[in-house]
């Protein structure tokens, strides 16, 4: 079914030229000196990241939750993310954040690496069960290596750089990181979209899932370089923003058929919806420094992922 | 034909051998921890044994791509899980994934065979209990298999619905499907199954017609409950021993149509 698929372009393609003026400076483009270089070079780049990465979240979100067979995972669990940060942050820590090119490649690295060890523990069987543990371990390893990093600067001024850059922000990026994310991230929406067979199968559980064709293997194949595609060159470009994968596939979900399949597609359209105009909020608002977006959506995540918990435990009564 | 060689699984089969005829309703018995659901995953080649195969229409299971033997063997698991609130038809649908078609006529011909085209546009989790099973029964039947394997299909269902499933799974024997069932309720095994399979620790312990291998002799070995049946053929009923079985120190009397 692909009822919300033109609905959602309708809407990405008015929120695109309407984020593009929006910021604490309203932009008109006939009056506002410079217009052209601010809409070219900051606005426009800015708007198809923010475009980029909250597809890939959302495409991530639901093909995660698609194999997990559960409403609440989320792209985080695989420990890719939080490989690419690792990454990230390593290159910080070594200096190298002034290049444009080395601190994303770190995080892919990191990614890269999050997603061999977990193919190296989960081996060549497919369980879901162990993989998904796998992923956690490999999360909390990333993750207090990250903080041991941190740790390890040698400066306060350094330490403030990684602690800001964890946050997750698309200020200050430009058409280089676009040209980085974008086919990454579109080369992982289409792995994840090929995914979505096996996905629907598994709606049925494993066992019924192998007996109708699927192989196990190349599902979770598909799965670890669609998400590694798509979460690590996210964070690659702009930190850890998280929520996006766990909440949009939830509010894309009554609108489609349910099949996860069918789910893909929509919520990686919804997920740049929702990051292009919470980035364009973090502008908007007029507090003293910009808000960063991987805060502003963890705001906003908090209490949905609180409703969702609640919701689901009126109806386990 | 759909045969097993000299199956070995550690702990669980231990050199099975059985040839399985289409046209025939087959039922696997035994009590708990026989080796019952081990035996169909590996007939269904979702399970591969530690020796022996499973060869259909001669070939090595393991040997035919996953696509090819999904088109030849419908699996249906006892989980019933269902993870998504599909709707009656687009779960039925997953059937034709094997077949990678929309198969609309085949999606069609198994909603009306299990009476499900009213129920077709509903979310699954609407369902009562019955209809469920005939939706997931459904959706083996839309992959159109020349095998139908099933884990328990009666278990959680009353007895009319109980009737209502193996009729259908009749049908499709007598359409020339070979169907293979666990079951544990030996009077349905009795009065339904063409053939009966009994194992007992991983090993075959009889293999006939009903009346021959639930044998009351066969039961008592290999169930510990001393037990007749009473009623005509095709209309049996088990009834087991109180005192002897209480003194075996196993289960109560029961019976069923």
């Amino acid at each position: 079914m692909t009822r919300p698929i033109p609905l959602l372009l309708i809407s990405l393609a008015v929120a695109i030229p309407l984020s593009l003026l929006a910021g604490r400076v309203w932009l008109d483009p006939w009056t506002t000196p410079n217009a052209a270089v601010i809409l070219g070079e900051l606005r426009l780049p800015r708007a198809l990241l923010a475009v980029t990465i909250g597809g890939g979240l959302g495409a991530a979100g639901a093909a995660m939750q698609g194999y997990l067979r559960n409403p609440l995972a989320d792209p985080g669990l695989f420990g890719i993310a939080p490989g690419a940060a690792l990454g990230a942050v390593v290159s910080l820590l070594l200096g190298y954040a002034a290049s444009a090119w080395l601190l994303p490649l770190f995080a892919l690295a990191g990614a890269g690496g999050a997603m061999l060890l977990l193919a190296l523990i989960a081996g060549r069987a497919g369980g879901i069960a162990l993989f998904t543990l796998a992923g956690m371990m490999i999360a909390s390893l990333a993750g207090a290596l990250t903080s041991l990093a941190i740790s390890l600067a040698p400066n306060a001024f350094a330490t403030s750089e990684i602690v800001v850059w964890l946050m997750g922000a698309l200020t200050d990026r430009g058409w280089p990181d676009v040209w980085l994310a974008a086919p990454l991230t579109l080369a992982g929406i289409v792995l994840l979209r090929l995914a979505g067979r096996g996905l629907d199968a598994l709606t049925l559980g494993e066992a019924a899932a192998r007996s109708l064709g699927i192989s196990p293997g190349r599902l979770q194949a598909l799965l670890v370089v669609g998400v590694g595609l798509t979460v690590g060159s996210g964070v690659a470009v702009a930190g850890v923003i998280g929520f996006v994968g766990l909440m949009v596939p939830h509010l894309v979900r009554p609108l489609t058929d349910r099949r996860p399949s069918a789910l893909i597609v929509p919520s990686a359209l919804a997920g740049a919806l929702l990051v292009l105009v919470a980035d364009c909020l973090c502008r908007i608002l007029p507090l003293v420094t910009e808000l960063r977006l991987g805060i502003a959506l963890s705001l906003i995540g908090a209490p949905f992922f609180l409703h969702l918990l609640l919701k689901m435990r009126r109806e386990a009564v | 034909m759909l045969e097993a060689r000299d199956l070995m699984l550690a702990g669980r089969l231990d050199g099975v051998s059985a040839a399985l005829r289409p046209g025939e309703i087959t039922a696997i018995c035994g009590p708990n921890g026989a080796g019952k659901s081990s035996l169909l995953q590996c007939l269904a080649g979702l399970l591969a044994p530690g020796s022996g195969d499973v060869r259909l229409d001669d070939t090595a299971l393991g040997r035919i791509p996953a696509r090819q033997r999904a088109q030849a063997i419908g699996y249906l698991p006892q989980s019933g899980e269902v993870a998504w609130d599909l709707s009656v038809r687009n779960l039925v649908a997953l059937g034709r994934l094997p077949h990678g078609d929309g198969g609309e006529a085949q999606i069609d011909a198994a909603l009306a065979a299990l009476d499900l085209e009213i129920l077709s546009t509903r979310p699954v989790s609407t369902l009562s209990g019955g209809e469920k099973a005939r939706v997931l029964l459904a959706r083996v039947l839309a992959g159109d298999p020349h095998w139908i394997l099933a884990d328990e299909p009666l278990a959680a269902l009353d007895l009319g619905h109980q009737l209502a499933l193996i009729g259908h799974l009749r049908q499709a024997a007598e359409a020339g499907a070979g169907v293979v069932l666990v079951l544990h309720d030996l009077a349905l095994a009795m009065n339904h199954a063409s053939r009966v399979l009994v194992l007992e620790q991983g090993r075959v312990a009889a293999d006939g017609p009903p009346e021959t291998a639930l044998d009351p002799m066969l039961i008592e070995r290999v169930w510990g409950v001393p037990a007749r049946w009473l009623g005509e053929p095709g209309a049996r009923a088990l009834v087991a021993d109180d005192q002897a079985a209480s003194a075996a120190g196993a289960g109560s009397s029961r019976g069923s149509a």
